[in-house]
């Protein structure tokens, strides 16, 4: 795992220059792929490029700071953004060339950049909600996120979890029932957790007593929930929706100081309590996984577990409990669903939330992190469409939905390329 | 990555045995007749039956428990036990001889032709189901995890639709060449894939359920305003299939049973001789067992890669030509793949990735489908306890120990006797 082991320092003497993470190999994937989105901007915003000016507003009526709205010139804009891309690309170039690696932060600034040249493109002589946007991202997210994370956690013990739809549904279905015959959301929500664990039980039975193909649990198991939950919600909820499928809401809770940052803190603070518990969940994961004995017990069982029974370590129990608790971290994601966002359950609410969770995990390279971050440029992506269909964009709406999509490959083919998982995921652990 | 994660099922759905440590040899002679009966309570088949009826019994248990009757009756049970049985049996078997009377033999309809019409309607919806899973059980084998099926569908209905109702050509060529472009277009969307794994090592995983996303927004584009959608008509749904184009019907007009089925038999053959009989095919099997072993023999493991999923998606595109040129012949929307993709996923666990299996799981699914649909509408039972009894019977017959535990069953590998406990470092390698 490029995430875990140390990156392999030259120690000898004779070895190329100094500097953070220096390769032998000169890889000009990184390079291309920026030099490829580069002249995609220059073609959008120079070439194709609209007149107008482009407002972001900034500040939300309630905020305390109001911010002014930033008027920009769309063309002018879309020129310099793209002369900065292309410097960027250029950079990057000379990087490969001294043999380094084009630093992560770079990359972030060029994406941030091409995605401002795109808002400034597309929203000429209209005004595009920032606040707005980054709220409706988030909220997209939070189900990914806990998704993502229990997918993440799942892997890395050395289980397959494909099952995460079958999580989130199971989750979001029970959180529902729960919470309206209660009247508690905070029992919905333990009563998710308890649905995601279930799934998990079965997905960790049959993976790890039964031997069963991983993948074949966990697909077979989205097809099971989501057929329970259909029929239950056809033969019960349905017909009895006011007693049995109408779940208290969480309320929003503000934090006090942080919420009035300009900007992020309308975003971040002014959410309901599934949302910061997602935030303990991504530090408690990153830091369990990382910097504890647990996670360090959970990767040795998913990366060598003959090793780790070695010296010790019950490898099928360490799987059992860990899957189980992913089950419970992705079930809290399916309770957003239904206590968080939407309100009621629909048949087939989550729709393919899990596998893009899945693609997630992939594409955050199985650290939680990174895959937190990959599922936010999903909800943002998704969201993005919603604000522009409102402004009106210029482009068809069907691209403008796929853009998330083409994005995504583009930048797992380009960027992320070959993704190792850890080692032994996948893998029943027959000990003899 | 797929290095390292074998996704193939057919290595590990029989679950791995433990080293047999009995000798044979010390064991008493057991009788003919103790040899037969473990041969029959050891075998496949009958844990498949018993996965069914395992699977049935769930699937009664939930119909009986949410029938408005049977909870009515519940409320006397200790008075009147009787009419909560009765309820219990009226709703299991009213349900389940829907599901029969809807698949395979309907006895209310006078006559052989008429009563084995739900037999024709099971294979009906069998056709697409076994084409696309024996392009997700050919991915499988090569150890590729192919969720991409409902792009692969819409692409190849779209393009194979445009031809057949765009274009003006001679009969029996019209609908040849519809077929061939509809091939072509799914194992093109397919390749794109394989094309991304073999020379960036994406993780097809992710590539197909993005390309999924954006073939369903293309086809949704094109319909809307591009090449499918209908002159004069705002509706996102195209123009008929002309006749020229359509499958013929394999048993005259008053079936829904089309000459996609015996493309489909074909196409099974085909399956079946490429993965067993031809040099192609054990490149592909020896990728899928191990495409380390395979790159130090020689084989190109990245162009079996391209291969297999130009195949795979080839095979999953006649699915989706056969929903347009035969099923849905009077224009189709951007819902023509009606879920297919994922059930092939299941088809092909249930077939163990085996052509012929993948024939006989698609028929039962199709069974499945066609007896759902007239269980909703005779009982009132949700067509959702479909996906439950077809998810339980993969599970089931994917762990033989765990049937054979609730049915008591002996173990095929264990000669009763207390084995030792051996630590064998090979094993552990």
């Amino acid at each position: 795992m490029s995430t875990v082991a140390p990156v392999s320092r030259p120690t000898e003497p004779h070895q190329p220059p100094p500097g953070p993470a220096v390769g032998l190999i000169r890889n000009w994937k990184t390079p291309v792929a920026l030099g490829v989105f580069s002249i995609l901007a220059f073609v959008l915003l120079v070439v194709f490029g609209r007149e107008g000016v482009s407002t972001m507003r900034l500040s939300t009526a309630s905020d305390v700071i109001q911010l002014p709205d930033v008027h920009l010139p769309t063309r002018e804009t879309g020129i310099v953004i793209t002369i900065l891309l292309f410097a960027i690309t250029a950079v990057s170039f000379w990087l490969v060339v001294q043999r380094r690696k084009t630093p992560i932060w770079l990359i972030s600034i060029f994406a941030v950049l091409a995605l401002v040249g795109f808002l400034v493109w597309a929203a000429a002589d209209a005004t595009i909600p920032v606040p707005g946007l980054l709220f409706g991202s988030l909220s997209l997210a939070v189900p990914l996120i806990f998704g993502a994370l229990g997918g993440v956690i799942s892997e890395r013990v050395g289980v397959v979890n494909v099952a995460i739809e079958g999580q989130l549904l199971a989750g979001a279905f029970t959180s529902a029932l729960v919470a309206s015959i209660t009247g508690q959301p905070l029992l919905g929500l333990l009563a998710a957790m308890v649905a995601g664990m279930l799934v998990s039980f079965v997905l960790a039975a049959f993976s790890i007593k039964y031997f069963v193909d991983q993948v074949i649990v966990g697909v077979v198991l989205n097809v099971l929930v989501t057929g329970l939950t259909g029929f239950l919600f056809s033969q019960l909820l349905a017909p009895n929706a006011a007693t049995l499928n109408a779940p208290p809401r969480f309320e929003r809770i503000d934090i006090p100081i942080l919420s009035e940052i300009p900007i992020l803190g309308p975003v971040l603070f002014r959410q309901t309590l599934i949302v910061y518990l997602m935030y303990i969940a991504i530090a408690a994961v990153y830091i369990g996984i990382f910097h504890t004995r647990w996670g360090l017990r959970l990767r040795a069982v998913g990366e060598h577990p003959q090793a780790a029974d070695t010296v010790g370590i019950n490898v099928n129990s360490t799987r059992f409990w860990n899957v189980s608790l992913a089950g419970a971290i992705a079930g809290l994601g399916g309770a957003y669903f239904t206590l968080g966002s939407v309100g009621a359950f629909g048949k087939e609410m989550t729709a393919g939330a899990g596998f893009i969770a899945l693609a997630a995990v992939i594409f955050g390279r199985w650290d939680p992190i990174r895959a937190t971050l990959a599922a936010l440029l999903f909800g943002f992506a998704s969201n993005l469409q919603n604000v522009l269909s409102i402004i009106g964009s210029p482009v068809p709406s069907e691209f403008m939905l796929m853009l998330p999509y083409l994005v995504t490959i583009f930048a797992v083919a380009g960027l992320v390329g070959q993704s190792r998982g850890p080692a032994a995921s996948g893998k029943p652990y027959i000990k003899s | 990555m797929s290095a390292d994660r074998p996704e193939s099922p057919q290595s590990e759905a029989q679950p791995a045995q433990p080293a047999k440590t009995a000798d044979p040899a010390e064991a008493p002679e057991p009788s003919r007749w103790h040899n037969v009966f473990r041969e029959i309570t050891t075998g496949n088949a009958i844990i498949s039956v018993l996965a069914v009826v395992l699977a049935l019994i769930v699937g009664a248990v939930m119909i009986a428990f949410t029938n408005k009757d049977v909870q009515a009756a519940s409320v006397y049970f200790f008075a009147r036990p009787g009419d909560m049985l009765a309820a219990i049996w009226d709703s299991v078997a009213g349900a389940y001889s829907a599901l029969f009377q809807g698949s395979i033999y309907n006895f209310r309809r006078p006559g052989f032709a008429d009563g084995i019409k739900p037999f024709t309607e099971t294979l009906t919806f069998a056709t697409p189901l076994i084409a696309a899973g024996l392009g997700v059980a050919l991915g499988f084998r090569v150890g590729l995890f192919n969720i991409g099926g409902r792009g692969q569908m819409l692409i190849a209905a779209a393009l194979g639709g445009w031809v057949g109702f765009a274009l003006d050509l001679p009969p029996v060529l019209h609908m040849v060449v519809a077929l061939l472009v509809g091939i072509a277009g799914g194992a093109l969307w397919a390749g794109i894939v394989g094309l991304l794994k073999a020379r960036t090592g994406a993780h097809e995983v992710i590539t197909t359920i993005m390309l999924n996303y954006v073939a369903f927004y293309l086809v949704s584009y094109w319909l809307r305003e591009g090449f499918l959608k209908t002159p004069g008509s705002n509706n996102p749904k195209s123009p008929a299939t002309k006749a020229t184009a359509v499958f013929p019907d394999l048993l005259g007009p008053e079936y829904n049973l089309h000459f996609g089925f015996i493309l489909v038999i074909a196409a099974t053959v085909f399956a079946w001789w490429l993965l067993s009989r031809s040099n192609l095919g054990f490149k592909f099997r020896a990728v899928g067992e191990n495409p380390n072993a395979a790159r130090v023999a020689g084989i190109s493991v990245k162009r079996m890669y391209v291969y297999a999923m130009l195949l795979s998606g080839g095979l999953i595109g006649l699915a989706g030509v056969n929903q347009v040129l035969g099923t849905t012949t009077s224009g189709f929307g951007a819902g023509i793949d009606s879920g297919i993709g994922f059930d092939a996923i299941t088809v092909a666990l249930l077939g163990r990735s085996r052509p012929w299996g993948v024939f006989i799981a698609g028929i039962l699914f199709g069974a499945f489908k066609a007896g759902g649909f007239s269980m909703q509408a005779a009982e009132g039972v949700p067509i959702d306890i479909v996906l439950v009894v077809q998810s339980l019977i993969v599970l089931f017959i994917a762990a033989p120990p765990l049937v054979r535990a609730i049915f008591r069953l002996p173990s095929p590998d264990t000669v009763r006797r207390a084995t030792p406990s051996v630590t064998k470092e090979v094993a552990a390698k």
